[in-house]
């Protein structure tokens, strides 16, 4: 036992010198939080507070193209810019690039009289369907031309389609308000009152969002609930620099050398190791949620809630950090240079971090990732972590997650183990 | 008659993917308490052969045995009865020296209060006291051979097998370690030893093996080999013994 302590207290004294991989392990995971949570955060602003810019040319003279315009002022997405009607293709992306807008639109010049002109033809449709005797409208007369929606290529297919979505809303919301107009006109023979037209159609069917908790609980996941955890775990697997690089430095210093011929065996250095490192990715959990519940409120980010479980959350993070850290031992046995050590590290943890779902959303990766997404370790830490901090289970609901990472790690010691044979460094 | 430190019979060792061995059939005996030097030209074997002694290096053939105990069967505990320097710095130079002497103190199965008695000696026999916390890469290339010294003896071992130990250092540091491991001989330590410092070895070493291609070309007392070929000093020896051709491995 005292030898264990006598290695816990060299390589705690080695860990507290080395700035650099200090820094690395919680400096650079602290940014990354930081960052990574601002920007999703501003994204998310972006949707739902911030107004994009919308250039507008409506070529159109009719009332309905107005209207259309008003529908669309009215979803709250858009800062709308009017532009000159007379604008030609060219100058209206040249105004995009000046007045750094992301979207343009042009309404074609007959829009209102072509929506005029479709709403008649479906409600002579529908006259004549129900029996009734409908104006004659030739249906060529309602092909309305499209509405063009110019983009800049940096705006992300998802956040497009959410666009066009909003757009097409819009577009609806005024065609049926036509139709519904032309109906009560050709039945009545007098306008649609006003107060009957707002009860049609603004009386829409809400939708209610439900996020599916565990615990019961309302709480919107935001974007630190989804950041903090993912990059915790990040850090965590980031010590591999640290303790990857430190194992090759042993082994190629004399040091190690001096080791093999005491009388000791050399697997009590790498308990020591997972012992002292297991404690560094937990003062890394504990660093990053502090930082997550005090500081994020202090910048203008939602503060982190933790989950309710908090020793599942302290067991999980556990079971995180000894997969970590035997990854990195891992790396430090089969490493024959610092540098092989450094390089293959931390290009493998961004990989496992990209196929476990650190940084694309797991249900957003295709099928045949989905697969190799299970063979990563980050995947089985994440999956826990989101049990704990979104879905507010609890340790016995995230076990189905523990598992596997204890199986990935006692397969990852074992070929740790076997390294060490083979290379006989034991 | 003395008890033997080392007795080395009939040892074959090939380095992996050699067909041809590189030690066989040596045969070697050093009484408990030599000073024994180990010479040879560059690829003679004599690395290879400390570390078998030590048991870096694991042998298929034959045996080795220190204080009559045979390493192969013995498990690591058999390493307490010896100390080893190595030719290049075995120690953590992020620490200073007494954080050195405390861990390789405990790996060396001392106990805490043994660490804090040997470390006290060690460091005001070596000089070393006055830099006891500072850490040993802010040391000259002298101060750290002679902290890599401490740490090799900090378990007072009963043999105690010295790679080079005075390489890269100063006439007053090579000095001060000779003088020191003197001192260890006479209160019954086994010293074995090599390097090229011959005129160094020659003032260290009562006895010596010449080793050249893995093979023992001259063994006895130092200066009985002097005597027989008429040599007046290690160096002429070694010279008259292993030729003057460069050596490329």
């Amino acid at each position: 036992m005292f030898k264990l302590w006598a290695t816990i207290i060299k390589d705690i004294r080695i860990l507290i010198r080395d700035k650099v991989g200090l820094s690395l392990m919680f400096g650079m995971p602290i940014l990354l939080v930081l960052i990574v949570t601002s920007i999703q955060n501003s994204t998310f602003q972006l949707i739902n507070k911030n107004k994009i810019p919308l250039l507008v040319c409506n070529r159109d003279t009719g009332k309905i193209s107005f209207e259309f315009i008003q529908v669309v002022d009215t979803l709250g997405m858009f800062k709308l810019v009017q532009i000159s009607k007379d604008q030609s293709e060219k100058l209206i992306i040249d105004s995009m690039h000046t007045r750094d807008a992301l979207l343009a639109m042009v309404i074609p010049v007959d829009f209102s009289v072509k929506t005029e002109a479709k709403a008649k033809i479906v409600t002579s449709k529908a006259l004549n369907a129900f029996g009734l005797e409908g104006d004659t409208v030739s249906s060529n007369a309602g092909n309305v031309g499209p509405v063009t929606l110019y983009y800049q290529p940096i705006l992300q297919e998802s956040f497009r389609r959410s666009i066009q979505g909003a757009l097409y809303s819009a577009l609806q919301l005024v065609e049926s308000k036509q139709i519904l107009r032309t109906l009560y006109f050709s039945i009545n023979e007098k306008p649609l009152p006003v107060k009957l037209e707002n009860e049609l159609m603004n009386n829409k069917i809400a939708i209610n969002e439900v996020p599916v908790t565990r615990d019961g609980s309302r709480n919107i996941p935001n974007a630190t609930q989804h950041n903090v955890p993912a990059w915790t775990i990040f850090a965590m697997f980031f010590v591999v620099i640290s303790l990857g690089g430190s194992i090759v430095r042993e082994k190629l210093s004399g040091s190690f050398t001096r080791l093999k011929t005491l009388p000791t065996n050399y697997f009590v250095a790498l308990l020591s190791k997972q012992l002292t490192y297991l404690a560094v990715t937990m003062v890394q959990a504990a660093v990053i949620f502090t930082i997550g519940i005090w500081v994020f409120p202090f910048i203008g980010l939602p503060a982190l809630n933790l989950p309710a479980d908090i020793v599942g959350l302290v067991f999980v993070s556990l079971i995180c950090g000894w997969c970590a850290v035997s990854y990195a031992i891992c790396i430090g046995v089969f490493a024959q240079t610092q540098e092989q050590a450094n390089g293959f590290g931390a290009v493998s943890i961004v990989i496992l971090a990209a196929i476990g779902g650190l940084m694309v959303p797991s249900f957003a990766m295709p099928e045949s990732f989905r697969m190799i997404m299970k063979l990563s370790p980050l995947h089985w830490c994440l999956e826990a972590y989101y049990g704990l901090f979104l879905e507010g289970g609890k340790l016995k609901d995230v076990f189905i997650s523990i598992i596997p990472l204890l199986i990935i790690t006692i397969f990852i010691q074992l070929i740790t183990v076997l390294g060490l044979k083979v290379k006989k460094l034991i | 008659m003395k008890r033997l430190a080392v007795e080395i019979q009939d040892l074959g060792f090939s380095y992996p993917g050699h067909s041809t061995p590189f030690i066989s059939n040596f045969n070697l005996q050093i009484a408990e308490g030599e000073r024994f030097g180990l010479f040879g030209p560059n690829g003679a074997g004599k690395t290879t052969l400390m570390n078998l002694m030590t048991g870096l290096l694991s042998f298929s053939v034959g045996s080795i045995k220190l204080l009559g105990n045979e390493i192969k069967k013995h498990d690591k505990s058999i390493n307490k009865l010896f100390g080893f320097i190595p030719q290049d710095l075995s120690l953590y130079q992020e620490l200073s020296p007494v954080e050195n002497l405390e861990f390789f103190g405990a790996w060396s199965g001392l106990h805490k209060h043994e660490i804090k008695t040997r470390t006290k000696d060690l460091l005001g026999i070596l000089g070393l006291a006055e830099v006891r916390d500072t850490p040993v890469q802010k040391f000259s290339g002298g101060m750290k051979r002679r902290v890599n010294l401490a740490i090799g003896v900090v378990c007072n071992p009963q043999i105690l097998f010295l790679d080079e130990p005075t390489v890269g250092v100063d006439v007053q540091t090579r000095f001060a370690i000779i003088d020191y491991l003197k001192e260890l001989n006479k209160n019954g330590t086994t010293l074995i030893y090599t390097s090229h410092q011959l005129s160094e070895a020659e003032g260290l070493c009562k006895k010596i093996a010449l080793i050249d291609e893995g093979k023992i070309i001259a063994h006895d007392d130092l200066d009985t080999l002097l005597a027989q070929y008429r040599q007046d000093g290690l160096e002429g020896l070694f010279l008259k013994l292993t030729g003057k051709n460069y050596r490329n491995s």
